[in-house]
């Protein structure tokens, strides 16, 4: 099981706990705002952009190709940017704090 | 009418897809404080469509792996859902809908997400063909599944090279079935896209082992026992134990059209998604709007227009001053392919094709109006495709020569 923080752009903190799925889904699940998934969690919409807590990279690994090709021109992008559909939930993200992009 | 009575009135929306969910947690997110109502047809809890041409079809999830919003959601948001239920009617004048369970409700605002409905062509024999399926529901895609399972010659006819046809023919392949897709026209994706994504995506599929034909008019279906022929004007025929049908759809305009609504290629709406009644407003595939980057009247059919026009449809009765000025997305995932495309390519003069040295996995075909960047399709190659989409939305005369060459890096400013 890992829990996971979710920091929304209003300052809310929303701590959630799964054990499989893809962090999008669990935030889409339990209505995080500024995730919205809206293509289903196929990396083709950029609507579930988080930036990794830095210290905390080393559990969700970096960006893939595709992510980083996504959020290029985004100007709310930086080092710790992810799209979180591309993120599995496993014990190893236990403790991971997210920050909402939008 | 003041703010107050908008705020606390009734909200209904017609159709619990992607517009019609997205409408009813946007008007919560405005302020909307009064009762919102989804309803549909479809019993199931609403759910993503585009994945059920993908990986839908090859699991064996249930559709609660694939849900647009959770359960808990709706009533967190007071939002109520009412499915399985028909809307016979709309009473414009008493601002009701009627409903095939015999009850009536009554409504403030109105949104019609209603979408459209596959087309099944009048082909002789489609009636009493065996295994023959549409893809647009849940349900759909469940009967294909038992349908995969319950074959054992696993033959499969595609009737439409398409996005659903060809996502579908992907799939299946995957699944283990001998597919075939037959295409009316010369070639596949004409509609859509340029001759080269056209022989592209029929070599694609060819190395996949699935053959793609084109000029196939199908015109009759002979069944009998558990066997289809598949027929077409050519005189060639093809043996199916399933046949899917991706042909194109009807827009579900018929409650509108009845309502004495405007209706040309889909229900006329203004720049906020507001039909002729301004109580009234029409989101999603069943709308015919107006794109501000063509300038001209469209009817979309994407889970993009479908968001987006909802969400503009909900400030607009939240009574913000609000233009749906989006500029159109889509994607579709074949094998190990991702196809993404921003823009339309509806009256291209010229193409500028863009492969990368550095990974011949890529490629992105750049769609002009002379001078003008209308769209771009991008093969497996993200970074073209949002460095496209902030072209297009910025104007900006492009260096063609410069697109083309691959020693130059993709960035907006490089190419200007």
């Amino acid at each position: 099981m890992a829990k996971i923080t979710f920091i929304t752009q209003d300052d809310e903190n929303i701590v959630l706990e799964a054990d499989s799925g893809s962090v999008m889904a669990l935030a889409v699940e339990n209505g995080v705002s500024g995730i919205d998934g809206d293509c289903g969690g196929v990396c083709s919409c950029a609507t579930c952009h988080v930036h990794v807590n830095p210290d905390h990279v080393n559990q969700t690994g970096e960006a893939s190709e595709i992510e980083k090709d996504m959020l290029e021109l985004d100007d709310n992008a930086n080092e710790y940017s992810r799209l979180c559909c591309q993120i599995e939930i496993s014990e190893k993200l236990d403790g991971l704090i997210l920050t909402v992009a939008n | 009418m003041s703010d107050m009575q908008t705020l606390n009135g009734n909200c209904i929306i017609i159709g619990a897809s992607h517009a019609g969910v997205n409408a009813a947690f946007a008007l919560r997110k405005e302020g909307w404080q009064g009762a919102i109502t989804v309803f549909d047809t479809d019993p199931t809890l609403p759910y993503h469509r585009p994945p059920l041409s993908k990986a839908y079809l090859t699991s064996d999830d249930g559709i609660e792996k694939n849900l647009l919003k959770a359960e808990q959601s709706y009533e967190k948001n007071q939002i109520s859902l009412s499915l399985g239920i028909k809307i016979t009617s709309i009473d414009r004048k008493k601002q009701l809908i009627h409903c095939d369970d015999g009850e009536q409700h009554s409504y403030n605002k109105l949104i019609i997400a209603t979408g459209a409905r596959p087309f099944i062509p009048p082909i002789k024999g489609i009636d009493s063909a065996h295994q023959l399926y549409p893809l647009r529901t849940a349900e759909d895609v469940n009967h294909i599944r038992q349908a995969m399972l319950s074959s054992s010659n696993k033959r499969v006819v595609i009737i439409g090279g398409g996005y659903i046809g060809l996502e579908t023919a992907a799939s299946l392949k995957k699944m283990g079935a001998n597919v075939t897709v037959l295409e009316r026209e010369s070639r596949i994706l004409a509609r859509v896209t340029a001759p080269i994504m056209s022989d592209y995506f029929q070599q694609l599929h060819h190395e996949h082992g699935v053959e793609v034909f084109t000029a196939k008019d199908v015109t009759s279906i002979e069944t009998k026992d558990d066997s289809n022929t598949v027929i077409c004007a050519d005189g060639s025929h093809y043996p199916a134990d399933i046949i899917i049908v991706g042909v194109g759809i009807r827009v579900n305009t018929e409650l509108a059209l009845e309502a004495g609504l405007d209706i040309e290629n889909g229900i006329k709406v203004d720049n906020a998604a507001r039909t002729n009644d301004k109580d009234i407003y029409a989101i999603g595939d069943c709308s015919f709007h107006h794109n501000p980057h063509y300038n001209r009247l469209i009817r979309l059919e994407s889970v993009q227009n479908a968001v987006d026009q909802a969400k503009v449809a909900a400030a607009s009765i939240c009574g913000k001053d609000v233009t749906y000025d989006t500029l159109p997305w889509f994607w579709s995932d074949q094998y190990d392919v991702k196809l993404q495309m921003v823009g339309l390519s509806s009256g291209y003069t010229k193409v500028v094709i863009r492969k990368e040295t550095d990974d011949e996995r890529k490629f992105s075909v750049w769609y002009f109006y002379h001078e003008r960047l209308l769209s771009v399709d991008t093969i497996n190659h993200a970074k073209a495709y949002v460095v496209g989409t902030k072209l297009i939305k910025s104007g900006a005369v492009i260096d063609q020569n410069k697109l083309a060459d691959s020693r130059i890096t993709l960035h907006p400013d490089n190419l200007i």
